[in-house]
């Protein structure tokens, strides 16, 4: 056979082949499924309930085996304060791994600025770990797919394929991702997927004591969670980006970014 | 033991050079730091060399040919060292090559393999074609010779196997790689912006970044690709001439003692005239790339969005040494101002060049350490420290030496394949 006859039937045996193969493709009974999927997790976060006491960031720690006094965390607690002279101070000292045992506003530094109880106006507290995002910019910037979004709508990553490119931290808007110290991989809150597949609650709704924490599915209309989320008014952080946020607030003040 | 490993896990990758301050997210650090910085500088220079290089082949400007020959030698040499601030930075370096094998196309990063490795076959196509003669002629000169030494033997078998098996060096097939390379610095010049471009793409795309994210990004970045390329090119240029200049003067190298071998005055003759007309087309590229820079930047201040009020922090005050007087003035204005003013020398475009390059460098960090300067909550500041002393392995990868590893390593990657791929030929070895 000459060399050119045989480019050419090569040429013409791949193009047959593909077109059968693509349509193994095109009935991928696991996209079929992934299209009506029974289970979408959300996540409800009432902050009027959140006191800042810091259970849930011990809890995730221990839970996931992120380092306990490393400076980074799955999940983590804001304080915001407002004085009277309209001034804003925000805070999340360690994450607030420890709570906010101090009234001081953590300025950063090694600051601290004392507030006077009389001059505040309002003050909260806002929880906040991975939105788990409907369309989630870190998914889509992974150069090797090693994060992905799950059928029920949790995003994981793959410790065993993470280039550790840090791509995704830098797409997240939330600033959820990190770098987990000892792996060497990037990671964030999974909605401790370990736990929810067993029918387990995520360590932080268990260890909230004023429920301020819930998860529930968002395509069961008779789940308590979703009854609140669709009948109450609750927000979502930073919908500008189109992310299409799953972690709902009630009570979100709109400075809260 | 334990205890040394637990101590260093608390440190998170990041924490040694942030300085964070008021609020800043927990997990948030300048993750993307001095590494980050050198990878478009580096590409950028690739571009730009191939560009200059381009110049010529394309456009047939005769008089660039000398440095249009080193500048393509020259951007081979570069090609590599694109990759290695990328792979010095991932966390998992050894997972690096799975961007290769397993792309994931939805991310800007997964072109990378596909635009690189496609440049680098253009650019490896057209050295060959450029010196495909010179390699048969060296080779069948090597063949031609009596006991060959084990050097010789080897340098024989490196030649041999670069003629890839073309051995036809009659006037007609070289005017067909001559055509050929034509076509291939045609398709290069699309190839290499996109190069570029497509890190421009990376940073200008990530919507949660308000300092990265516009479109104008990689246009910016080719313009100043081509501006920094160029000018790598003409400073290394003159500095090997001036070396060129001086083995002939004192006829240390072999090449100087062949009886037709340039003599210092006509080596100092096409410096000039190579100089001049390079640092023309330098001026052409840094008015469009600082109209465009100084475009964004008043397009910013004048719709003032919601995170204006945080980047005006950062550019007019936090960042304005860095910005505006070594970015914008040491590295633009005052470079531009010596060489337009009349009566240019090799010396001034030279030292405009230094200047030129510094200026692209800082432009590269101001948009990658400036776009992390800030926190993701539009309340709080990070400061980068670059770390200058390594303690460990990260301080020394993501710091000062780093940073100098890489850009010593592209001028020891020269002087090895000018060894085989000899920048400067004499005229009628190569077209």
């Amino acid at each position: 056979m000459e060399r050119r006859e045989f480019l050419k039937k090569c040429i013409l045996v791949v193009a047959g082949a593909s077109v059968p193969v693509s349509a193994l493709t095109l009935i991928d009974p696991k996209k079929v499924l992934a299209a009506n999927p029974d289970i979408q997790w959300a996540f409800l976060v009432d902050t009027n309930k959140c006191v800042g006491c810091g259970f849930c960031v011990k809890a995730c720690k221990t839970e996931n085996d992120i380092p306990f006094e490393a400076n980074v965390s799955r999940t983590w607690v804001e304080r915001y304060v407002y004085t009277k002279d309209d001034k804003r101070y925000v805070d999340s000292p360690k994450a607030a791994l420890y709570g906010y045992i101090d009234s001081r506003i953590d300025l950063g530094r090694g600051e601290f600025k004392e507030i006077d109880p009389k001059n505040v106006g309002k003050a909260f507290f806002v929880p906040k770990l991975c939105n788990q995002c409907s369309s989630p910019a870190c998914t889509q910037v992974c150069p090797v797919g090693a994060t992905y979004k799950t059928d029920d709508g949790v995003v994981l990553v793959d410790r065993s394929w993470c280039i550790g490119c840090g791509y995704c931290i830098m797409a997240c808007p939330y600033g959820a991702r990190f770098f987990h110290p000892i792996a060497k991989v990037v990671d964030k809150c999974t909605f401790c997927y370990h736990r929810l597949s067993k029918g387990l609650d995520s360590a932080c709704v268990n260890a909230c004591p004023f429920g301020a924490r819930k998860m529930g599915n968002i395509h069961d209309p008779e789940d308590p969670i979703t009854k609140i989320i669709m009948n109450e008014r609750v927000g979502v952080l930073k919908d500008e980006f189109g992310t299409k946020p799953q972690a709902f607030y009630i009570g979100l003040a709109q400075e809260v970014r | 033991m334990v205890e040394q490993i637990a101590q260093q896990a608390m440190i998170v990758h990041g924490e040694a050079w942030t300085i964070k301050e008021l609020f800043t997210l927990p997990n948030e650090y300048i993750y993307w730091s001095i590494q980050i910085v050198m990878y478009p500088f580096m590409t950028g220079l690739v571009a730009g060399a191939f560009v200059l290089s381009s110049l010529y082949h394309v456009f047939g400007i005769e008089k660039l040919k000398e440095i249009a020959r080193f500048s393509l030698v020259f951007s081979f040499a570069l090609l590599p060292v694109a990759m290695m601030p990328l792979m010095l930075h991932l966390q998992q370096p050894f997972r690096g090559i799975h961007v290769l094998m397993t792309p994931h196309f939805t991310s800007a990063i997964s072109a990378f393999g596909i635009v690189f490795l496609t440049y680098a076959a253009i650019v490896a196509t057209e050295i060959w074609l450029v010196y495909r003669k010179y390699f048969v002629e060296t080779a069948q000169g090597l063949m031609a010779m009596e006991n060959r030494s084990m050097i010789d033997n080897g340098r024989m078998m490196i030649f041999q196997a670069m003629t890839l098996g073309a051995w036809d060096i009659s006037p007609e097939a070289v005017e067909k790689d001559h055509k050929a390379c034509t076509i291939m610095a045609g398709i290069g010049i699309p190839v290499a912006c996109f190069l570029h471009g497509y890190a421009g793409f990376i940073f200008g795309s990530v919507k949660a970044n308000a300092l990265w994210m516009t479109p104008l990004m990689p246009v910016i970045f080719i313009c100043s690709a081509v501006v920094s390329g160029v000018a790598l090119c003409i400073l290394t240029y003159v500095i090997v001439q001036e070396i060129r200049k001086y083995m002939a003067r004192s006829k240390m190298a072999r090449w100087a003692t062949d009886t037709d071998a340039p003599n210092a005055e006509e080596l100092e003759a096409t410096k000039h005239t190579e100089v001049m007309i390079s640092s023309n087309y330098l001026l052409y590229f840094m008015i469009a790339a600082m109209t465009l820079e100084i475009l964004d930047l008043i397009f910013r201040g004048y719709t003032q969005v919601k995170s204006w009020d945080i980047l005006r922090e950062v550019i007019m005050e936090r960042d304005f040494t860095k910005i505006f007087i070594l970015q914008y003035g040491i590295g633009n204005v005052l470079p531009f101002i010596m060489m337009s003013l009349p009566g240019r020398t090799v010396r001034r475009t030279t030292v405009a060049c230094v200047l030129v390059l510094f200026g692209v460098f800082m432009m590269r960090y101001n948009v990658v350490i400036g776009g992390q300067a800030f926190s993701l909550s539009f309340s709080g500041f990070m400061d980068y420290h670059l770390p200058i002393i390594p303690h460990d392995l990260e301080t020394f990868k993501e710091g000062l030496f780093g940073a100098l590893t890489v850009i010593a390593t592209p001028f020891v990657l020269f002087y090895f394949i000018n060894m085989f791929i000899p920048a400067f030929l004499k005229e009628e070895s190569t077209h």
